[in-house]
């Protein structure tokens, strides 16, 4: 899947996973597309839903089978 | 503005999550210009508030050095730093808890010649009032009014306490609300007037609440409300007030339109 931007979050934990994600969307337009690295456990069960909370659509969500997870998320124009 | 570096993103992070600051907002905090005149019982936490927050320029006015009697309530000053002039001491305070603030000091009492000066040194964003005595209030609130720049006012004696903040065109000023200087005699000197040290935390912590709402251009700001606080009977009051068209400086036919400076009382017990 295509994406604008690029983030790994595997070297950081709560809550500087969330802000990292948040202020990456930030930085992109409406409708762009961010392609997230994330750890297994926490980050996968509340990013996601964090991101949703602020009204960005989490698009995909996909295995690497190494305890990390890719996320694409599309940003939506609140912030 | 550069990004935020990840030491920036973990300091204020807390803030970025709010949905309402971000790394938008906290940039903004970052490049805000925000005066504070007076260091003492309000000015003290007000600063220190502002500054762990990341406001990234805070004036500091004040002529005093820090007296003993101080400390109950200037938080900002330790006991160290007792007979250091009250700005060194304040900056010292703000550079310890964060380097993203730079201080600018005036070692000076506002006065009707220098308070243009000071507010357009830096084109401060915001002001705080801090300050302790009437003549003061009112050349913040005139300078204010004249200057276009929005403040927030506040006073604080024994367990009582007020503020309201002033925003150009939007809200009515301080002298809508108290035209005349008080009588004399009413107004009580500072050697009677003793006040509980929390007082200034609680006003002042809501002056530095102000001040980021301002920066951040959200919520609602205390423009058209007096907020009265009273700590015996633990009681908030947010009146409303109305603006004066016939305020003497920003009414329809002002009579206000040069700076002055009412008589000082004069009190050397600390501040
Ligand atoms: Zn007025």
């Amino acid at each position: 899947m295509k994406s604008d931007a690029f983030l790994d979050i595997t070297d950081v934990v709560c809550p500087i996973t969330f802000v990292k994600t948040k202020v990456a969307l930030e930085d992109l337009d409406d409708g762009q597309i961010l392609e997230l690295r994330l750890n297994d456990g926490e980050p996968v069960q509340n990013v996601p839903r964090s991101l949703k909370d602020e009204g960005h659509k989490v698009l995909t969500l996909e295995d690497n089978g190494d305890g990390t997870f890719t996320l694409w998320i599309e940003k939506a124009g609140l912030s | 503005m550069s990004q935020l570096t990840n030491e920036q993103l973990e300091r204020y992070s807390r803030h970025i999550i709010l949905e309402q600051v971000g790394g938008k907002g906290q940039k903004k905090i970052l490049s805000a210009k925000v005066l504070i005149i007076g260091t003492g019982g309000l000015g003290a936490p007000a600063a220190m508030y502002l500054a762990a927050a990341g406001v990234g320029h805070i004036g500091l006015v004040d002529f005093d050095t820090v007296d003993l009697s101080n400390l109950q309530r200037q938080i900002i000053h330790l006991t160290n730093d007792v007979g250091k002039a009250k700005t060194q001491s304040g900056r010292e305070t703000i550079n310890a808890m964060n380097p993203d603030v730079q201080v600018h000091a005036y070692d000076e009492q506002v006065t009707a010649a220098n308070i243009r000066d000071i507010i357009g040194d830096l084109d401060y964003d915001f002001i705080i009032d801090g300050t302790d005595n009437f003549p003061a209030k009112f050349l913040i609130n005139d300078a204010c009014v004249l200057m276009r720049k929005p403040f927030s006012h506040a006073g604080i004696i024994r367990f009582q306490g007020q503020t309201m903040t002033y925003v150009p065109d939007k809200s009515p000023c301080y002298r809508c609300v108290f035209p005349k200087m008080p009588p004399k005699d009413a107004v009580p000197t500072c050697r009677q007037a003793g006040v509980l040290g929390v007082m200034g935390g609680v006003i002042g912590t809501i002056q530095a609440t102000e001040a980021l709402k301002f920066v951040l251009g959200i919520g609602e700001l205390l423009t058209g409300y007096l907020l009265t606080y009273d700590a015996l009977t633990m009681t908030f009051r947010k009146i409303k007030i109305p603006r004066n068209r016939r305020c003497n400086i920003c009414g329809e036919q002002p009579t206000i339109t040069e700076l002055f400076d009412y008589e000082q009382p004069t009190c050397s017990f600390g501040r």
